[in-house]
């Protein structure tokens, strides 16, 4: 087909139509606002001021969970997980500074800290799982992966915030390793292994909103007065009396990412024991606010589509003769 | 009568014998990896769990893979039917590079087993980006092959079935534009989820439009890019003419694509950061040094005329968009206390999947009906008037 002026104009004119179309279809979307608290959401409260650092917990998560022990010395005879891994939900750390001498102090202290999955209420790791494999529960609010749904793709490891979801890269095989906050033991009656074991309750197990107001009594003492700390279950009647230490002045998954279902308190800012500075708008709704503004609920696509079929059609028909 | 015809030959050259060693090599060290886990072979961990065979096979390959796309946006839906020799050249690479690129995520995904899902609609998510890149680059590996079946109904099939086939080949056309449209951008949006992880310098609402602009602008550098080196090696007339003409099409796409992203940064308050952060500010400044450095060669007319010229635009146009892509998807994203860099394995099966493409792409210009025929009266004809319909 010999280019003529009047092929040129068709031309012109058919890409400004499929322009035109394109345009009308993306107006403005709404924003997807954080999703909020699950009627029966329920956490852990972990209150690094009260861990004395046994890692109880981690061995409880290990036999609740069934994962392997993660042997670091030479003699190979010692369970010492490192960090959160595909055998490892949970995991107990230490802050340490300067000459370590005192309890839950930034300068020359040192503190408790504890790793598994923190439950957000807008989790990245659900937003993005292209099959649905990682799920949060209507109503617990807990976040589980499905490994019968699972393909591996490790868009959650790479995505989550708090760098919880782990793969097991080890293994022919391999699953996506979290914390599922004891789900089957929940649904046998029984809470959390690393809530049940804790013999201080440091880490409480409970309504997310009675761990809240818990957070908020515990803050809102004086340091040093003594008071009563519940240990398993949030206002249960297995307590212990103690005084209270400085708090910092933030409990940590109140507002990151729009809030979490683990709670933590702490005497030494956040940022130092590895939780970091998050702001409030969950990154899997700026995501999905962003992919509902391009795509429309594939109104957009649909529209450029009629388009594109229309010039497609219009400028092959004689080229095609001609070929 | 075609106006395409094989170029004919023997396969066996140097080149498609070493191809073929590296792809042998690829498949040894991807059955270990099946044997043992991605950890026997791969430098992946839990602080970098996407490696090159995410940010090179899939995200680089498949913008490499761009020049279908950008071909057929030009000359079916903008009409700019001088540029209809150089369509299945750039349709048989992108089938290639998609099609690899596909195959690449299956050593990828750590449960291969359940890749079934992604096609199921019982485990959809319809939030992920992901699942939609997935499907996209699904749909459009089967419309590439669709696109391409005319050459082999050229080679085998009857007159009567090349004009049924031609009646519908619009539909997959404008599926041809759509789809890639759709992931390129998409491909970008990935990133948005990922939050802080990523640099503020690459974290931005509009990767969707960055990636698009990029990738179409790397579809035309690579046909470009193609169509030197196969005018070298198979010593044929050069096409400088035609290409030269192309190449203001990477040249408007590359103003565009910087004049967003530092109008991006500078609006966001990022510039200090762009001075300021090290190893990634040099990233950027390598970035940006690779896009203007074809700005800056194909912004005169005289240099747009001359092969060496274009193809050296082409080949920087190329590093940039996959700087920017290998930054975005490994450099700048930040994981404290952990680290990354392809083993050799990862490497292996990356340039194994390269040399399978070449190997496929060099069997099947040979084979079958996929270049113009240098013979033909109409194409040194129709080369002159390009020049003057084009520069309106």
């Amino acid at each position: 087909m010999g280019l003529t002026r009047r092929n040129f104009l068709k031309g012109a004119a058919a890409g400004g139509a499929v322009a035109a179309c394109a345009a009308a279809a993306t107006g403005p979307a709404d924003a997807r606002e954080n999703k909020t608290l699950p009627p029966k959401a329920t956490g852990l409260l972990y209150d690094s001021t009260l861990c004395i650092g046994c890692k109880a917990c981690v061995v409880a998560c290990r036999e609740a969970n069934d994962t392997q022990p993660e042997f670091n010395t030479a003699d190979k005879l010692w369970d010492t997980p490192l960090d959160l891994s595909g055998d490892t939900l949970n995991v107990i750390k230490v802050y340490s500074d300067g000459t370590a001498e005192y309890k839950d102090q930034e300068k020359d202290g040192f503190a408790f800290i504890k790793k598994s999955c923190m439950h957000c209420v807008d989790p990245s790791c659900v937003s993005v799982c292209p099959v649905s494999a990682m799920r949060k529960d209507t109503e617990t609010g807990i976040v589980r992966n499905d490994p019968s749904a699972c393909i591996g793709c490790r868009y959650c490891v790479a995505a989550c915030p708090f760098g919880v979801p782990r793969f097991q890269f080890d293994r022919a095989f391999p699953r996506i390793r979290k914390c599922e906050q004891c789900s089957e033991r929940q649904a046998q009656g029984k809470i959390p292994a690393c809530a049940e074991v804790c013999p201080t309750g440091a880490t409480l197990f409970g309504p997310v909103g009675a761990l809240r107001d818990e957070a908020e009594r515990r803050r809102a003492l004086t340091a040093g007065q003594v008071t009563t700390f519940s240990r398993k279950t949030v206002g249960s009647d297995d307590v212990h009396e103690k005084p209270v230490a400085a708090y910092v002045p933030h409990t940590y998954g109140m507002t990151e990412m729009g809030g979490t279902q683990m709670l933590m308190l702490a005497g030494v800012p956040f940022d130092k024991l590895g939780y970091p500075a998050l702001r409030q708008r969950s990154y899997a709704a700026e995501s999905e606010t962003l992919q509902g503004t391009v795509y429309k609920g594939m109104l957009a696509p649909a529209v450029l589509l009629g388009g594109l079929l229309y010039v497609a059609h219009k400028n092959t028909d004689n080229d095609h003769e001609e070929d | 009568m075609s106006k395409h015809a094989p170029l004919g030959g023997s396969v066996a050259s140097t080149t498609t014998i070493i191809a073929a060693a590296l792809a042998a090599i690829m498949v040894v060290v991807v059955g270990y990896r099946f044997v043992f886990g991605l950890g026997a072979v791969t430098h992946l961990s839990n602080g970098y769990p996407w490696g090159i065979w995410i940010a090179y096979d899939v995200v680089i390959g498949t913008a490499f893979a761009c020049g279908g796309y950008a071909m057929a946006l030009v000359v079916y839906i903008l009409n700019k039917g001088q540029y209809h020799p150089l369509v299945r050249p750039a349709l048989l690479a992108s089938m290639f590079g998609y099609t690899l690129g596909g195959v690449s995520v299956i050593f990828d995904i750590g449960r291969y087993w359940n890749a079934w899902h992604l096609l199921t609609p019982g485990f959809a998510n319809p939030t992920s980006v992901m699942l939609e890149v997935a499907l996209c680059i699904m749909a459009y590996v089967v419309v590439m092959w669709i696109e391409f079946t005319p050459v082999f109904a050229e080679k085998w099939a009857s007159a009567d079935t090349k004009r049924k086939l031609n009646k519908v080949l619009f539909v997959f056309i404008a599926l041809g534009v759509l789809l890639p449209t759709m992931h390129q951008s998409s491909l970008g949006s990935m990133l948005v989820a990922f939050g802080f992880w990523i640099h503020p310098l690459w974290q931005t609402d509009l990767l969707p439009l960055l990636y698009l602009i990029s990738a179409l602008a790397m579809g035309y550098s690579i046909v470009i890019f193609e169509a030197t080196l196969v005018t070298a090696a198979y010593r044929r007339p050069s096409e400088a003419r035609l290409l030269g003409s192309l190449s203001k099409y990477i040249l408007w796409l590359l103003v565009a694509f910087l004049v967003i992203r530092w109008g991006d940064i500078i609006a966001e308050g990022k510039l200090r950061l762009a001075f300021s952060s090290r190893g990634l500010s040099w990233m950027l400044l390598l970035e940006t040094a690779l896009f203007l450095l074809p700005v800056a060669l194909l912004g005169s007319a005289e240099r747009r005329a001359s092969g060496r010229c274009l193809f050296i635009a082409a080949v920087s146009m190329l590093l940039g968009g996959a700087l920017y892509r290998i930054d975005g998807y490994l450099v700048a994203y930040v994981r404290p206390g952990w680290h990354y860099f392809p083993s050799l394995g990862e490497l292996l099966t990356t340039v194994g999947v390269v040399a399978l493409e070449v190997l496929a792409y060099i069997v099947f210009v040979k084979r079958l009906p996929v270049l113009h025929s240098v013979a033909s009266p109409k194409d040194n004809l129709r080369a002159p008037d390009v020049a003057a319909t084009t520069s309106k």
